[in-house]
């Protein structure tokens, strides 16, 4: 039998408990009422004690989200979202914040061993600090004491809307305005915790600091919202991990990121996102509806999205840079894999603001099963912006015959010494690249893992090393049964 | 070691009978040619020896040491011990080529329940088969064979062979595409390889080949069968004579 057909067949033949991330914790939870009104903004404002600044700043984005349509412009296809089935806060319930990890729930301390994750310091990856946010709250964060003697703070941001207010205010929604689109919007009305950093002034943080995401509840929306902020003078590098469980309804995550690069400073942001995908129906998985964006305001700061994007049912996801600094620079490398009925719809916004600016996008999307992978990405060079540089390359890799791969580039330049360069591929793996690896005595699927991952390969080596060894086995996980 | 009995095989996909009843049985630390013209069947018998996708067998059967070898899958081939230098290697971009050849040696040690080679091991023992044939160990640096040159491309398939160690290796026209010069650090390297208990069989159009890779048998195809074996003697023969006697028949 040819090997197009096998390879179609057999992606017919995925079954679901591949996702070995999709149990669920029994665990005691405390939830807002259902639905979504002012009501559960105030619930939500109330239960973390935030001061009235931080409630009147949601309220208005409530009240301006109310007034916003849904965005229907992306390659994506989904049943509509009813906000008013959905819980908006979910959080184990627990008496008093834990001080320390031994206080912490040891259900909780279980779910996250079995994720790979162990919560004990000890065992944590080494020189790796890690916040844990559970549904709707952070409930673990550690090496913090190693990282406040450098003056780094790291903490939830649920934490620092109370303890470091000032800090707060002057950044949030400054890279992300609450109006910037339909959900950031509902982002910044219902958010309930997430990362915030702030490195300050010639200081390199001596530690990769790193938050996993976990949805457990069920109906359960997560609204996370991080916040990076480097100063003058600073290197900080950040990784986020994401799962959930296996259920058969979909569930909504829509998390705001924002990052602010002062000058000479650098920011490196890393993304394993495996939400659970749905199964090979297309049934359940995460709505996985993100907004990512980096503002390099200081001169010669610098940016870095490293993603790789292999779960969620549907990904709309773009991080972006506005490189405002001179000589700013910006880079977006992104590998997104589809496999069944998955929909991927992600790129990046390179804005050219200050002269000499540079951006870099490598994109890699690899599609197989009936999935559909659009990588859709800005280039602009504002008028100031002399001597813009940007340089893309989008490929794009089928694996079979019934899945899409789609390019969408919008490129404005207003100044004429910019210079853009775009280029872009879409290839298939051969049968002749299966053939070869296999008379070499390796198996199909690893044949593939294999190719898959030589293709992916100048965006895998921007990953932390901790990570880049991962994400080549998550790579390898995501497609398992697309050949045959 | 290698027995083919009165094996049929068509292109699926054409249901186009290409082989047409081979018969042809190799003995340990044998080396055979097959020679004959273009389409007579010679780069089919290697692909269905090693199991692509794209042919059906319709008849017969090939005993590969005690095994049947039709029907196992291709790396199960691998691990049995069959190995086919390919006549076009194939580019695999991204992956180096230490990488993959290391995949493969684990892949089979692991299907054969051997203990897995780790990194600084295979290290040591690449160098030592680059050194024993002469190649340098820089091209295991880069991607497989993308950009490599036609020679350099038939040296690693001839350095992969080194290291998997095949009892029986199937080389499909490894002299095309190859000045002579290149020729000759390829079959020095494959001489290199010949032992007691390694069978070779050689495809090629020419004698040329043969004049450095000396063959104890040798057998013309065409037409889909053998149509005649004789000693290595057969092949300056056919030099001088062609294939046009063969072809008619």
């Amino acid at each position: 039998m040819a090997a197009t057909v096998d390879t179609v067949e057999r992606v017919e033949s995925i079954t679901a408990d591949k996702y070995k991330y999709g149990f669920v914790t029994d665990i005691e939870m405390e939830s807002a009422p259902i639905g979504l009104s002012e009501d559960t903004v105030r619930f939500i404002s109330a239960k973390k004690e935030e001061p009235s600044w931080m409630l009147e700043w949601r309220l208005k984005a409530y009240r301006h989200w109310l007034t916003m349509k849904e965005p229907n412009w992306a390659k994506i296809g989904y049943d509509p979202i009813d906000y008013q089935d959905t819980y908006f806060f979910a959080a184990p319930k627990q008496k008093v914040a834990p001080k320390s990890l031994d206080e912490v729930d040891p259900e909780l301390l279980r779910t996250y061993e079995k994720l790979g994750i162990p919560l004990k310091e000890q065992e944590v990856l080494a020189g790796v600090a890690v916040d844990y946010v559970f549904d709707s709250v952070s409930v673990a964060t550690t090496f913090r004491a190693k990282l406040e003697e450098a003056g780094v703070l790291f903490m939830p941001i649920s934490e620092a809307i109370i303890n470091h207010p000032d800090l707060v205010k002057k950044y949030m929604g400054t890279v992300v305005p609450t109006s910037d689109n339909y959900f950031a919007a509902l982002n910044s009305a219902v958010f309930t915790d997430g990362s915030f950093v702030y490195v300050p002034k010639g200081v390199h943080c001596p530690m990769e600091l790193s938050t996993y995401f976990r949805i457990n509840a069920q109906n359960t929306g997560q609204f996370e919202r991080t916040l990076i902020i480097a100063d003058d003078d600073t290197y900080v590098s950040y990784l986020e991990g994401c799962t959930a469980p296996m259920r058969d309804e979909n569930q909504l995550h829509a998390a705001v990121v924002e990052l602010v690069a002062h000058e000479n400073a650098e920011i490196k942001y890393s993304t394993v996102q495996n939400w659970y995908p749905g199964d090979e129906e297309g049934k359940g998985g995460i709505y996985n509806f993100v907004t990512k964006r980096a503002k390099c305001a200081g001169a010669n700061s610098k940016v870095s999205w490293t993603q790789v994007e292999t779960g969620s049912a549907v990904t709309w996801k773009y991080p972006s840079c506005i490189l405002q600094g001179d000589n700013s620079q910006g880079e977006f490398y992104s590998i997104a894999i589809t496999n069944n009925m998955q929909q991927a719809d992600t790129g990046t916004k390179m804005v050219h603001i200050g002269k000499n600016t540079r951006s870099r996008i490598i994109s890699k999307g690899i599609s197989a099963g009936k999935a559909q992978n659009t990588y859709r990405g800005l280039v602009k060079a504002l008028p100031r912006a002399s001597n813009a540089r940007n340089f893309t390359q989008c490929d794009s890799l089928l694996i079979g015959d019934r899945c899409g791969a789609h390019t969408v580039p919008y490129i404005e330049s207003s100044n004429s010494s910019a210079r853009i360069e775009h280029e872009a591929t879409t290839s298939k793996v051969s049968e002749d690249q299966l053939f070869y690896c296999r008379q070499r005595g390796i198996p199909e699927e690893e044949a593939l893992a294999l190719i898959v991952n030589g293709f992916c390969k100048e965006v895998l080596q921007e990953l932390p090393m901790e990570f880049a060894v991962e994400a080549q086995k998550l790579v390898a996980i995501s497609l398992e049964g697309s050949v045959g | 070691m290698l027995k083919i009995s009165n094996l049929h095989a068509a292109i699926e996909s054409e249901n186009k009978p290409i082989l047409k009843g081979v018969n042809l049985e190799i003995g340990a630390g044998e080396i055979h040619a097959i020679m004959g013209p273009n389409g007579s069947g010679k780069s089919t018998l290697s692909y269905v020896l090693s199991g692509r996708d794209g042919y059906e067998v319709t008849d017969g059967s090939v005993d590969f040491s005690g095994e049947d070898l039709m029907e196992m899958e291709p790396e199960e081939r691998a691990a049995a011990g069959l190995f086919l230098a390919f006549q076009y290697p194939v580019e695999i971009p991204g992956v180096q080529t230490m990488t993959f050849l290391r995949t493969a040696l684990n892949e089979i040690r692991k299907a054969r329940s051997e203990k897995e080679i780790d990194a600084v091991g295979f290290l040591k023992l690449v160098r030592e088969k680059c050194k024993s044939l002469n190649i340098s160990d820089e091209m295991m640096k880069r991607a497989v064979n993308v950009g490599f040159s036609g020679g350099e491309k038939k040296r690693n398939e001839t350095l992969q062979m080194a290291v998997l160690e095949p009892k029986l290796a199937v080389l499909d026209e490894t002299d095309s595409g190859l000045d002579i010069d290149a020729l000759r650090v390829v079959a020095d390297g494959v001489n290199a390889l010949r032992s007691p208990n390694r069978s070779m069989l050689v495809i090629t159009h020419y004698q040329r080949l043969l004049d450095y890779i000396v063959p104890d048998k040798v057998h013309v195809m065409a037409n889909g069968r053998i149509v005649k074996s004789g000693g290595k003697e057969l092949a300056l023969e056919l030099e001088e004579h062609g294939y046009a006697q063969y072809e008619a028949a």
